[in-house]
């Protein structure tokens, strides 16, 4: 009986150990089964999903730009089995393989039309009239108008020649018309300074891309008047009249480029920041150019900005010298007299100093009324605001004369030039911020990546794939267009507050949080497991041994 | 063999004379391309917060000053101050804050902006402000509006340790956060060149992460070393300037707009004997040279220029302005402050009769004490023999 109950009581123990490893590996199964993917879930960060293969599809930016040519010839400058084939067309492509940059000039000849004569020999239109006799004078072989025409006088073909040799011997002043009326290489290498290596680029490009100012969805122009000396001088100016008529036609037609907001203020008892010297062979006060860099910081600091608006700031400053330092005059680098009396810092704006001492007599009752020359003001503020917004110099080739744009401001091919470059910065600004945010979202797994970036980063590579369509169809408009959308969505995307990466956790901190939670919690159980295992390896031990 | 030696020579001379001529042909360069840059941001931040770090307020806005007296605006300024030590109740001086002892300098003036006050001082902000990912409503002096052509001039000054920097004793900055930072800024082009100073304990190991490229760095003491402060002033009871930036500022009043000195003379700015700690600086991910880097690309502001060659001829006259006579005859209806404060009816007022108001908690709360005391030691059963 004895043996009985240490066996029944073997028995009990045994069951209870079988319970107890059962409890052991079911403890542990959901442990490993449910607690281990619980725990990643819900310490994962949500992260909407981002086109990534787009994106780095569009990091090889391929752009290529299409123009549309039209060549009409006058009668009388081919023979008429010259122009049998007309109308002709023909497409040129270039392509520069360091950059991936693709040029398709699709050229169309033709004849001109009866009206087109007409409008040719009419003596009283007057751009046609003004035009001939430029072409008439000698030097001058093309004559680059106002919209979007040249007109270009070359010398007579041999009647002789075959069509092809008088499109090839054309060829070359139709290139250069063309590289001054849309857009050169290096323009378009300058507009994509940030992707490509600046090494190629020409030192007058790069001044024009440092003087430029960036793009930018909105400008903020401001016209200020410096008055030094109120008690001598009482100044008045019409800006609001001067800007309808002067600036505002100019800013209208950049409206598709960007959003404009234009103030004026009067600032008293400002000064420059340096004393002009007096110099007795002109009788006046002069400054040179070395000192004119020192001059716009004092001035700064009393000019203010709008605090509403992160826009950059166009600042033009009109400065009247007070009537112990007057006249004032610049000097530039060699001394000599500047016509407009202004300068301007790039990606600043401009400062003009306007003498009024001859306006009054040393015997006028003080403060004198003043009013100031508008015109001759806004002339120089228009010439330095077409530089500040990227209206390049065009350094035409010799034989070239451009009508002035005049009180429109801006002729229509600078307006292209300046939609081309626009578009193609635009396109590689947002492919590189849109590159650069998807790889910083994937380098770092901690950042949360709501809905509304994922959408504003979807709908900015939509608006770059449509906008470099839109340029290899030659549709300029469409392009700028998309390519502002791609900037705008881009630029929300990547400064969006709530990417703030403040989740750096180096690997340490990681192991000192989570230690002290699972580790108290893992050891029983994996101990218990080893036991299992352990009493599994004896028994079979155990059974080997019986069975032998 | 005399042959070879001769093209040896040769090729050498030929060489020189290219190198020579390169030279000439860069120093002609206009100023427009020996720095890259059209506009000078600064970002000062000063991370300690509580009387007793007095100095490190003073640091901050020594640099302040030697910034804004070489030119850079408030506009472009941004200056974070973790505690106000002008208006601190210890100040013995209200409204001043002194960098040299005997209070021979006080660099707190009357025209210091600043942007970033307080508790507003975070780590946080800070990398708001640097990667410009601040809500929308941020005014425009608090954010950092720099773009491909700026160059920035960060300066942190604070306690340290080897890889962080404490931002108001509560949280830290690390070395690698800052890196990111900073790449993050190249990579929008928020910069065209960044020198980095540091004036904190071991301050040579927050720069050791950097990976981006135009980037130039300077600290006040090695991993390992600690930066010490100047000099007590007796009268103020604190000391009031760390010893690097103290040397630095007097290097800085030195420096005019229009000087040449260049990046090599900072970095001997308080060698060992002067410091006690090493300062160190970092050069390797800046692109030119240091020598030709002139102290004002950072510290001063000096502006690219150019003179205006070609005018517009308006065709179109612009309307004259009406002609105003000189006595003026617009009669502007004067203007009136409205009556907000009748003072004759104060001044004879006789004062108001206060209401009645029942006694506070304080005094109630005593009486009740007091009853409860009396009727434990007496009990309610002896209250007949009193009443």
């Amino acid at each position: 009986m004895y043996l009985q109950v240490l066996a029944a009581c073997y028995k009990a123990l045994s069951d209870h150990h079988q319970r107890g490893r059962y409890a052991a590996l079911a403890i542990a199964a959901v442990v490993i089964v449910v607690g281990i993917p619980l725990w990643w879930k819900t310490t994962e960060t949500y992260r909407a999903w981002l086109p990534f293969s787009e994106i780095s599809e569009l990091d090889s930016l391929q752009l290529q730009l299409s123009v549309d040519i039209e060549v009409v010839f006058s009668r009388g400058t081919l023979t008429p089995e010259q122009q049998k084939k007309f109308p002709l067309s023909h497409v040129n492509e270039k392509e520069h393989q360091v950059d991936g940059l693709r040029y398709k000039y699709e050229t169309r000849y033709r004849t001109a039309t009866i009206m087109e004569e007409d409008a040719l020999n009419q003596p009283t239109a007057a751009e046609a009239d003004l035009s001939l006799h430029m072409l008439s004078e000698k030097d001058v072989k093309v004559y680059v108008g106002q919209r979007r025409t040249a007109l270009l006088r070359s010398p007579p073909f041999k009647s002789s020649w075959s069509l092809k040799e008088v499109l090839s011997n054309l060829d070359v002043e139709v290139e250069q018309v063309v590289s001054t009326m849309s857009f050169s290489h290096q323009d378009i290498v300058a507009a994509l300074s940030d992707r490509v290596r600046m090494a190629k680029v020409t030192k007058e490009s790069m001044a024009d891309s440092m003087r430029a100012i960036k793009s930018s969805p909105g400008y903020e122009i401001t016209f200020s008047l410096l008055n030094p000396d109120p008690r001598s001088h009482s100044l008045h100016w019409d800006i609001e009249g001067a800007v309808q008529s002067c600036i505002q036609p100019l800013l209208n037609k950049l409206a598709p480029i960007a959003n404009f907001s234009v103030d004026s203020q009067i600032l008293y008892y400002a000064v420059l920041g340096v004393n002009p010297r007096f110099d007795n062979s002109v009788s006046a006060y002069t400054l040179s150019a070395d000192s004119l860099s020192h001059v716009i910081n004092p001035v700064e600091a009393r000019l203010g900005s709008n605090a509403a608006s992160s826009n950059p700031v166009l600042n033009f400053l009109l400065y009247v010298p007070d009537s112990h330092h007057s006249p004032l005059f610049i000097r530039d680098h060699s001394k000599r007299e500047v016509p407009s009396n202004a300068f301007h810092s790039p990606r600043w704006g401009g400062i003009m100093v306007y003498n009024v001492n001859e306006m009054y007599g040393p015997e006028a009752e003080r403060p004198v009324d003043i009013n100031i020359n508008m015109a001759k003001v806004m002339g120089v503020f228009l010439a330095q605001l077409r530089l500040m917004l990227g209206v390049q110099h065009t350094h035409p080739p010799t034989g070239f004369v451009l009508q002035s744009p005049g009180s429109a401001g801006l002729a229509d091919w600078e307006l292209d030039r300046l939609l081309w470059s626009r578009s193609v910065e635009n396109i590689a600004t947002a492919s590189t911020t849109i590159t650069s945010l998807a790889q910083l979202l994937d380098q770092i797994g901690n950042i949360v990546i709501n809905d509304n970036i994922a959408q504003q980063v979807s709908s900015a590579v939509t608006s770059l794939q449509s906008a470099v369509a839109e340029l290899e169809a030659g549709n300029l408009a469409f392009a700028l267009q998309y390519s502002r959308e791609a900037i705008l969505a881009s630029e929300r995307a990547f400064f969006d507050p709530s990417l703030l990466h403040l989740l750096y956790f180096p690997d340490d901190q990681k192991f000192a949080i989570y230690i002290p939670l699972f580790l108290p919690m893992c050891v029983p159980i994996v101990l218990s497991l080893l036991k299992i295992v352990s009493e599994a390896k004896k028994r079979r031990a155990d059974k080997q041994a019986k069975s032998d | 063999m005399s042959h070879d030696f001769l093209q040896m020579h040769l090729k050498a001379v030929i060489s020189c004379l290219l190198i020579f001529l390169y030279k000439v042909h860069t120093t002609k360069a206009g100023q427009f391309f020996s720095s890259g840059h059209t506009n000078n941001w600064a970002v000062l931040v000063c991370t300690s917060r509580f009387w007793f770090n007095y100095r490190h307020v003073a640091n901050t806005l020594s640099v302040y000053r030697s910034v804004k007296r070489l030119g850079i605006p408030d506009s472009h300024i941004v200056l974070m101050l973790a505690d106000d030590m002008a208006c601190n109740y210890r100040n013995p001086k209200p409204a001043t804050v002194f960098s040299h002892k005997n209070m021979e300098l006080n660099v707190y003036g009357d025209d210091v902006e600043v942007d970033y006050r307080g508790y507003e001082v975070t780590v946080e902000n800070f990398l708001r402000v640097l990667t410009g990912r601040l809500p929308p409503s941020t005014p425009r002096s608090k954010r950092l509006l720099s773009d491909d052509r700026s160059n920035i001039l960060i300066y942190l000054t604070g306690h340290g340790g080897n890889g962080f920097l404490k931002f108001q004793d509560s949280e830290e900055i690390s070395n690698m956060e800052l890196a990111d930072a900073f790449e993050q800024m190249w990579q929008k082009r928020r910069y065209n060149e960044l020198l980095f100073i540091i004036d904190t304990c071991q301050g040579a190991s927050m720069y050791e992460r950097f990976y981006s490229p135009n980037l130039m760095a300077l600290a006040s003491s090695q991993v390992g070393e600690d930066s010490l402060s100047h000099q007590p002033d007796l009268a103020i009871g604190v000391h009031l300037m760390d010893k690097y930036t103290f040397y630095l500022l007097e290097f800085l009043e030195e420096v005019h707009p229009a000087s040449q000195a260049n990046m090599n003379d900072l970095f001997k700015v308080c060698p060992q004997s002067q410091c006690v700690s090493t300062p160190g600086h970092r050069t390797d991910l800046f692109q030119r040279d240091p020598g030709s880097v002139l102290i004002t690309d950072f510290f001063g502001s000096v502006r690219k220029v150019e003179i205006t060659k070609d005018t517009i001829n308006l065709t179109s006259p612009v309307e004259p302005p009406i002609q105003r006579s000189g006595s003026g005859d617009i009669q502007i209806e004067s203007l009136t402050y409205v009556d907000q404060l009748p003072v004759a009816e104060i001044i004879h007022q006789k004062p108001k009769q206060k209401d009645w108001h029942p006694p506070d908690g304080f005094i109630l709360g005593l009486w009740t004490l007091i009853l409860l005391v009396f009727f434990q030691t007496y009990g309610i059963k002896h209250l007949k023999h009193i009443f």
